[in-house]
């Protein structure tokens, strides 16, 4: 088991997130709102880059109360990283893909302390 | 606990576009090719591409109509705010990036300095190093939609000025980069030239029809191409593609629904007509391959020919097996895009499809839904020689390639 100091929590931007060369393993950390997740930067798709890719909204359809569509719309409150290989979509929050819960990134643990951030790496 | 921290290094590639060099692109491809020693086995791509209209300058002078050629350079130099000279363009193609979520989708325009080779060597060795692979057949794009032109004489100038640049310009620059020549397969006659063209031309280890298109496969005009392309010993591919107009297709509301269903329709007509009117029966030594529809059509075809034909042979009296048997012992299929979500599924497909001997590895890079060589690689259900016929050895001998990489 390793700690590595990310940052502090100030250097990061509500709504971003930064790559990290963890010794072997390349993490990405999210920060939305106060929290902060970290994701294993390994897509369970096809091993690719997950968290070098954009952040997008959920897309939810627009539909009336007679099941009529309206279109699409972004949901804000939702936010996903896209794997930039296929399009794979996973919710920043649980990591896992909005269609199907099954198809999840791999969590890191995220302490915070002092203002500062770590990530720990291994068993 | 102090002592135990170590301080994190940020990632030199923090987010991935349209500008990222293709090695960082593919950077976990690359180490996941490193740790399985894929250096030590022939890996063969049957279907990457590259943006051919990025040089439509050069390609559109070496059409060969002094008419059309000067329209093209009078277009090139002042039209703006069009599609490159001549090209049909396709609806579709607009959405393939789902809205800048896939950028190496997009346009790939990460720095070339190297001058010594085309700017296609070097995105494409670039992209060979990434995947591991050995040799990379090279495909145009939008050409691949040239067979729905409303003008027939527009796919032969375009495609003959293609096959003539690719194997002058830009393949000489690397040994490991072959091709499969654009046939303008709706001018059956010029089709023909083509093959008489290029058959002996260095690099070039195939002809390629690209699949959308009306035309019958079995129509009396093309057998004197078949007979052609058969004696030069190399296979015929059917490229697939889609045509978002087509009336079934246009009743899709989303590139993902047609997509799903235009890149297997094509094939699955082309099949259909290739095997019951007999084509293998006709040229047994033909070698045709079935290139991106994915593989979950082929055993879902195989059974619903199987079915009819049993009770319609009168229909398809060239037969003398069963539909499915030419599917699986006359004809190579390429994996991509593999369907996964069944892993059932797709091992009954190989099974039906004799995946160890007819099929051919294939990314499709730099498109959305290309595939690394791992999706053979870590297949649970195949032995090791099984994996690098398909990756690679299948493709060697089809093509007639060194077993041990290009020199
Ligand atoms: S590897 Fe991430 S979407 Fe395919």
């Amino acid at each position: 088991m390793q700690s590595y100091r990310i940052g502090t929590v100030s250097e990061f931007e509500e709504g971003t997130k930064k790559v990290f060369n963890l010794g072997e393993t390349e993490v990405g950390v999210f920060r939305l709102g106060e929290k902060f997740y970290a994701w294993n930067n390994i897509c369970p798709h096809q091993g690719g880059p997950v968290c070098q890719g954009r952040l997008y909204p959920r897309v939810h359809e627009n539909l009336d109360e007679n099941k009529n569509s309206h279109g699409r719309l972004y949901d804000k409150t939702n936010i996903n990283i896209v794997c930039p290989w296929h399009g794979l979509e996973f919710d920043v929050r649980t990591g896992k893909h909005p269609g199907n819960e099954e198809i999840a990134l791999d969590p890191l643990p995220v302490q915070i302390e002092g203002g500062e951030i770590y990530v720990i790496v291994g068993e | 606990m102090d002592a135990l921290i170590k301080p994190a290094i940020e990632h030199p590639v923090q987010e991935l576009d349209t500008r990222t060099d293709t090695r960082d692109y593919l950077a976990h491809a690359r180490s996941d090719a490193e740790k399985k020693g894929f250096a030590d086995w022939l890996i063969v791509d049957i279907d990457a591409h590259h943006v051919e209209s990025v040089s439509w300058a050069e390609i559109t002078s070496y059409i060969e109509d002094p008419v059309v050629r000067h329209q093209a350079e009078m277009y090139q130099s002042e039209r703006v705010g069009a599609p490159p000279y001549g090209l049909n363009g396709d609806l579709g193609l607009r959405y393939q990036d789902v809205g800048g979520r896939i950028p190496h989708q997009s346009s790939q325009r990460e720095v070339v300095e190297e001058k010594d080779v085309h700017r296609d060597v070097v995105l494409t060795r670039r992209a060979m190093h990434g995947l591991a692979v050995d040799y990379m057949v090279i495909f145009p794009t939008p050409m691949l939609f040239l067979g729905m032109h409303p003008q027939t004489d527009m796919e032969v100038f375009l495609s003959r000025a293609y096959n003539r640049w690719l194997t002058e310009r830009v393949l000489p620059g690397d040994p490991g980069m072959v091709t499969l020549v654009v046939l303008p397969f709706n001018t059956p006659d010029e089709a023909l030239k083509m093959v008489e063209e290029f058959a002996d031309v260095p690099n070039v280890i195939g002809f390629c029809v690209t699949s959308t298109r009306y035309k019958p496969v079995h129509s009396n005009e093309y057998m004197k191409l078949y007979r052609a392309i058969e004696e030069s010993g190399k296979p015929i591919a059917f490229h697939a593609g889609y045509h978002w107009q087509d009336p079934s297709l246009a009743t899709c509301n989303t590139f993902l629904g047609m997509h799903s269903l235009g890149f297997a329709w094509c094939n699955i007509v082309h099949m259909t007509n290739w095997i019951l009117n007999g084509i293998p029966e006709r040229f047994p030594k033909l070698k045709s391959m079935w290139v991106e529809s994915g593989l979950s059509w082929v055993p879902f075809l195989m059974q619903r020919l199987d079915d009819q034909y049993l009770m319609r042979q009168s229909e398809a009296p060239l037969l003398r097996r069963m539909p499915s048997e030419y599917m699986s012992d006359n004809c190579f299929y390429s994996c991509q895009p593999m369907e996964q979500s069944n892993m059932k599924a797709l091992e009954c497909t190989f099974e039906m499809i004799n995946a160890k001997d007819q099929l051919l590895f294939s990314s499709d890079w730099p498109h959305f839904d290309f595939d690394t060589p791992s999706v053979i690689y870590d297949l649970p259900f195949l032995d090791e020689q099984s994996k690098r016929n398909i990756l690679g050895l299948n493709a060697a001998k089809l093509f007639n390639l060194n077993t041990n990489g290009p020199k």
